[in-house]
């Protein structure tokens, strides 16, 4: 796994718990990521998820631990990472169309004013917007549109990996339903390497290639890796009907209601690579074992 | 009455305050007794000198259309008209205004991204700033030798501390997540402070920048009664000595008339860079 895109090799964090110890938040954490691949983690509040997409974009520095991507070591925030924040991704004085552009230009240095101008357009209509909204401040736009800008954002400076920090978090559920939609055509048209965290099992189901499970902190860490086996393009109708959902998804469940409690706390492993369960109730013959540790 | 919009229905209801209040104001001044009138104690007691009486609402206004009407006469050092007068005070405000900007926004600037200049410059802040910019004076006046360039020290040090402090506070204060949006996009450190901090902070630093104008118009007043020699503070306390009542009163009301137009110019500003999160 050391030869994937992106490789996390025994990330660890703690931080003093003000008593003169120590908290571990994830001990010895491993896990690689593909180019191309679209990876979701899923896991309880506590669990650390957000400090490893923290660390992934540079903006904190494990404890111990290293990520190498595609060959070098992550250090310090960079236009190779892009990030879609749950809230404030969008800077509340510049509008929406300039909220793009800011970052093309800073992203492309030698592009003119009109090619920079065009890009930006042209993301902003991939991701379903129209011109007359692209004049307008964030606290004019709606919170799903407000994710839009960001997701067009995140993919007009195409990144080499692109970090979604629970991005649909705070809509509704129908707006929620929408924006995937548009997520999953944006990304089906790139060979963007998505890592995303959600707390929603059927919009991990929907976006996944593979689910990373987190146990419950402390001393959390990723315990699995599901394959999402459902053909692409997926859409939310067409895939609850598909035999491998249900499946998929009651092994979620299971792992997050149950599993994730009774496998928390310390191991003596020196490190925690996830186990990778493969479900598939289509082809039950050519793959018997449901269940591979790799 | 019903059917008024709310703005209409204060409007009117100014209208009427005014004439109320200047009709009252009007009633309650009593008349000179011409001296044929008065019996011979008051005579003796000195009731027939000319009393110099707070004047009425009537006699302000024609001092406001005579002196409006050629605001910008110089007939002398102790006779200009209230243009200039309120020119010159406008002048030394805003060069010390402008001055103590120039030094108070670049350094609260570093000082709320540093939390170590923050903590080290807070206890001088804390004992410059309840200082009486007027105790300022003597020292000015010893130092600079000059009455001119005293009151513009002394506007200089009393807009300073609202801007400084609030510059502070603002930068220090710019949300995290927006600095993260910065540092993913790679944004050096100049375009960092221009893009991101300076638009973020710029609400809370225009606030300090209207209320140091609001006191340094307050202060000018004052300065100038003490440095003497041109500006509106010099005119209303040379009008006192002339016991002229009525230009007194007319130039209360420019200094009420100018600071409000001070405030709205720095209104307009804070509209500008306003925004919603």
């Amino acid at each position: 796994m050391s030869t994937a895109f992106l490789s996390v090799e025994r990330l660890s964090q703690r931080y003093p718990d003000g008593a003169g110890g120590q908290t571990t938040i994830f001990e010895n954490a491993s896990f690689g990521i593909e180019r191309g691949e679209f990876v979701v983690i899923l896991g309880h509040s506590g669990c650390g998820k957000s400090t490893i997409m923290n660390i992934l974009a540079g903006l904190a520095e494990a404890t111990e631990g290293v990520v190498i991507m595609d060959g070098k070591e992550v250090s310090g925030p960079s236009l190779d990472r892009g990030v879609v924040f749950q809230n404030y991704s969008l800077l509340p004085w510049l509008n929406a169309l300039k909220n793009v552009t800011f970052a093309v230009a800073a992203r492309y240095p030698d592009w003119s004013k009109d090619q920079v101008l065009d890009h930006s357009k042209k993301h902003l209509e991939m991701v379903g917007l129209s011109a007359d909204v692209f004049n307008r401040k964030p606290s004019q736009l709606s919170g799903g549109m407000r994710q839009r800008v960001s997701i067009a954002r995140a993919f007009s400076i195409s990144p080499k990996l692109l970090l979604l920090d629970e991005p649909f978090g705070a809509l509704d559920a129908l707006t929620r339903g929408t924006i995937q939609d548009e997520l999953l055509k944006v990304w089906a048209g790139t060979n963007q390497t998505v890592f995303m965290i959600t707390h929603d099992i059927d919009e991990a189901i929907l976006l996944a290639d593979r689910i990373l499970l987190m146990t419950n902190g402390p001393f959390a860490r990723v315990a699995e890796s599901v394959e999402i086996t459902i053909p692409r393009p997926r859409s939310r109708i067409e895939i609850v009907e598909h035999p491998n959902y249900y499946a998929i998804r009651n092994h979620l469940v299971q792992f997050l209601g149950k599993h994730s409690k009774e496998l928390a706390g310390p191991t003596d492993a020196a490190e925690n690579r996830p186990a990778t369960v493969r479900i598939d109730k289509t082809a039950p013959a050519v793959r018997a074992p449901s269940k591979l540790a790799v | 009455m019903t059917d008024m919009s709310v703005n209409k229905r204060a409007a009117l209801l100014s209208f009427i305050l005014l004439f109320a209040g200047l009709l009252l104001w009007e009633a309650v001044i009593p008349g000179q007794k011409a001296a044929g009138e008065l019996t011979e104690y008051e005579r003796l007691t000195g009731g027939g000198a000319q009393k110099a009486g707070v004047p009425p609402p009537s006699q302000v206004l024609e001092k406001a259309w005579e002196q409006l009407s050629d605001p910008f006469y110089d007939a002398g050092p102790n006779d200009k008209g209230i243009g200039i007068q309120i020119g010159y005070s406008i002048y030394r405000v805003l060069a010390g205004y402008f001055l103590a900007a120039l030094i108070a926004i670049p350094l609260g600037f570093l000082i709320g991204m540093s939390p170590v200049a923050y903590k080290a410059l807070n206890p001088f802040i804390q004992v410059l700033r309840p200082i009486s910019p007027l105790a300022w004076m003597p020292l000015a006046l010893f130092i600079i030798q000059d009455s001119e360039t005293s009151a513009i020290f002394v506007i200089f040090i009393c807009s300073i501390w609202p801007m400084l402090i609030n510059t502070a506070f603002g930068v220090a204060g710019v949300r995290k997540d927006w600095v993260n949006v910065a540092r993913t996009h790679e944004l050096g450190a100049l375009r960092t402070a221009f893009m991101v901090i300076l638009p973020a902070a710029a609400p809370t630093i225009v606030t300090g920048m209207r209320i140091s104008i609001g006191i340094a118009w307050l202060v000018i007043v004052a300065a100038e009664m003490l440095v003497g020699g041109t500006g509106i503070g010099y005119y209303v306390w040379n009008e006192w000595n002339n016991l002229d009542l009525t230009s007194v009163i007319f130039s209360i009301l420019m200094i009420g008339v100018v600071g409000m137009a001070l405030d709205a110019m720095f209104g307009v500003l804070q509209r500008f860079v306003v925004y919603s999160e």
